[in-house]
């Protein structure tokens, strides 16, 4: 009967957790994501349009986000927690901002990427909430309370001198990022691959063929000469005096290219709704917030 | 015997990378820039301080106690030589935070005072500056935030194996982390007082 007894107590107080823990933060679906059912679909596309003219002109990413509650949490937790997930605003230039509106509880925040906050200020942003959003809010007219918002905040963003968008473009996926050159299993490779050619072409010529091989790699992946050629010289180093290591294999430990380096968490593959996910900018919890 | 220098190198390269010495120079830069953001925000803080004590002056000549509490407290967190060492000497860091829980709890007092005028409540300039404040208490907590995990990567990273044995070796040591403040007031549940209060005055 204790035992019972202990087993239900125990399980309430799972679900005491469960009930408080903290909001999860929604998916990067669109520019504009409500979980209310707020916004008609003729708001959410205009604004949508407005927020991508903006990208397009500058570069900056906007996003609005309308949940009905932030849980335990502040709507100043919860929201940079969504920004550090969503990363809206390009990378190093971190001009990304975010308008979470919390509607049952009555909150709202402007969350400012780090590259806006001298554009974006708390002052500025203080003021966009105050006279631009809140009075409409406060008769009910969420619609137009974002739009005024957005309006504004597109505004300051205009006059903020920003690195021009860069166009589409490949760009290399970072390779160099999974190849570190100090990880021991490339080495390994290094060292195995110059013990076969160096028995089957002979010291010398295995050592520049390792070399050369290894260095065009290099040269393929960084895309740096300078780097390459040194990569090739300490791999043609390696192959030269390096034969006291058995030229076998039976040293890989399996697996370990985990991979998961990438710090997408945005829905980055998605194709619905003009597939819009973040692109890397990171926020220190500049911005302001209000209530209605 | 030069064969046994190149082992020995090229050993020492793969040992040092698989013992975590990178990772663990990786860790420490993160707690660095953490801490110096945290510097940076609390150095806004205090930069908003003169202001925000000139403007409460000029309707609320009458707390002087409150006003100069908040000045020096400023002035005491000034006189804190606010270094990147500090993160590696748990008394000064001590020192520090404590110096820096005063000004907030200062203050928290003048803003509970401020209340009571509502004068200054509509004045724009002292709007302004409490949107600054506000905005850099938030910076504050996220910084503090992103210092705490930072540290804690550190210092979960310098106690596993092997990366203990890397750290032993280079002598790296724990860094000190930031704890809440009034641990005990809130630990103690709070007192309810029902006694009816003077009504205040509007």
């Amino acid at each position: 009967m204790n035992a019972a007894r202990a087993s239900f107590l125990a399980l309430l107080v799972c679900w005491a957790f469960a009930a408080f823990a903290d909001v999860a933060v929604p998916p990067l679906t669109g520019r504009v994501v409500d979980q209310t059912g707020t916004l008609s679909s003729g708001d959410i596309a205009s604004l949508t349009q407005t927020l991508k003219d903006l990208e397009t002109r500058k570069g900056s990413q906007v996003a609005v986000l309308i949940v009905p509650t932030t849980g335990p949490e502040t709507i100043e937790q919860f929201s940079i927690r969504v920004a550090d997930a969503w990363k809206v605003g390009r990378k190093k230039i971190d001009d990304g901002a975010l308008l979470v509106i919390a509607k049952n509880d009555r909150h709202l925040r402007i969350e400012v990427g780090y590259g806006l906050e001298g554009a974006l200020t708390d002052v500025t942003t203080k003021r966009i909430i105050d006279e631009d959003i809140t009075p409409k809010f406060k008769s009910g007219d969420f619609a137009g309370g974002i739009s005024a918002g957005v309006d504004r905040m597109i505004r300051v963003i205009d006059g903020e001198k920003l690195p021009a968008p860069e166009p589409e473009h490949w760009r290399s996926p970072g390779l160099l990022n999974y190849i570190d050159p100090f990880n021991p299993f490339v080495i390994i490779a290094v060292l195995v691959v110059g013990g076969i050619l160096r028995t089957t072409l002979g010291r010398l010529f295995g050592s520049v063929a390792t070399g050369g091989f290894v260095g065009f790699l290099a040269w393929l992946f960084i895309g740096s000469i300078a780097a390459s050629i040194i990569v090739g010289i300490v791999a043609f180093i390696f192959t030269m005096f390096g034969d006291m290591v058995p030229a076998g294999g039976g040293r890989g430990r399996g697996g370990s290219w985990s991979g998961g380096g990438g710090s997408w968490s945005g829905s980055s593959g998605s194709s619905d709704s003009g597939g819009f996910s973040g692109g890397g900018g990171s926020f220190g919890g500049g911005g302001a917030s209000g209530s209605w | 015997m030069r064969r046994f220098w190149t082992v020995l190198a090229a050993l020492a390269t793969l040992s040092l990378t698989n013992c975590g010495y990178n990772a663990i120079q990786t860790n420490d830069e993160q707690v660095k820039s953490a801490w110096s953001e945290v510097l940076n925000q609390y150095q806004r803080r205090a930069d908003l301080v003169p202001n925000l004590v000139n403007s409460v002056k000029g309707f609320a000549q009458q707390e002087k106690d409150v006003l100069l509490g908040v000045t020096n407290a400023r002035a005491k967190v000034g006189s804190i030589q606010a270094t990147p060492e500090l993160i590696n000497d748990p008394g000064a860091f001590a020192k520090f935070q404590q110096a820096q829980g005063e000004l907030t709890s200062a203050l928290n007092k003048l803003l509970v005072v401020t209340e009571n005028y509502p004068q200054l409540k509509s004045d724009a300039l002292f709007r302004d500056l409490m949107a600054q404040l506000e905005g850099t208490e938030n910076r504050i907590t996220v910084a503090r935030n992103r210092y705490i995990k930072a540290v804690q990567d550190y210092n979960v990273g310098i106690r596993t194996f092997p990366n203990i044995l890397t750290a032993m070796a280079f002598g790296y040591k724990e860094k000190a982390n930031f704890t809440v403040d009034n641990e005990k007031e809130i630990s103690t549940a709070p007192k309810l007082d029902f006694t009816p209060a003077p009504a205040p005055a509007k």
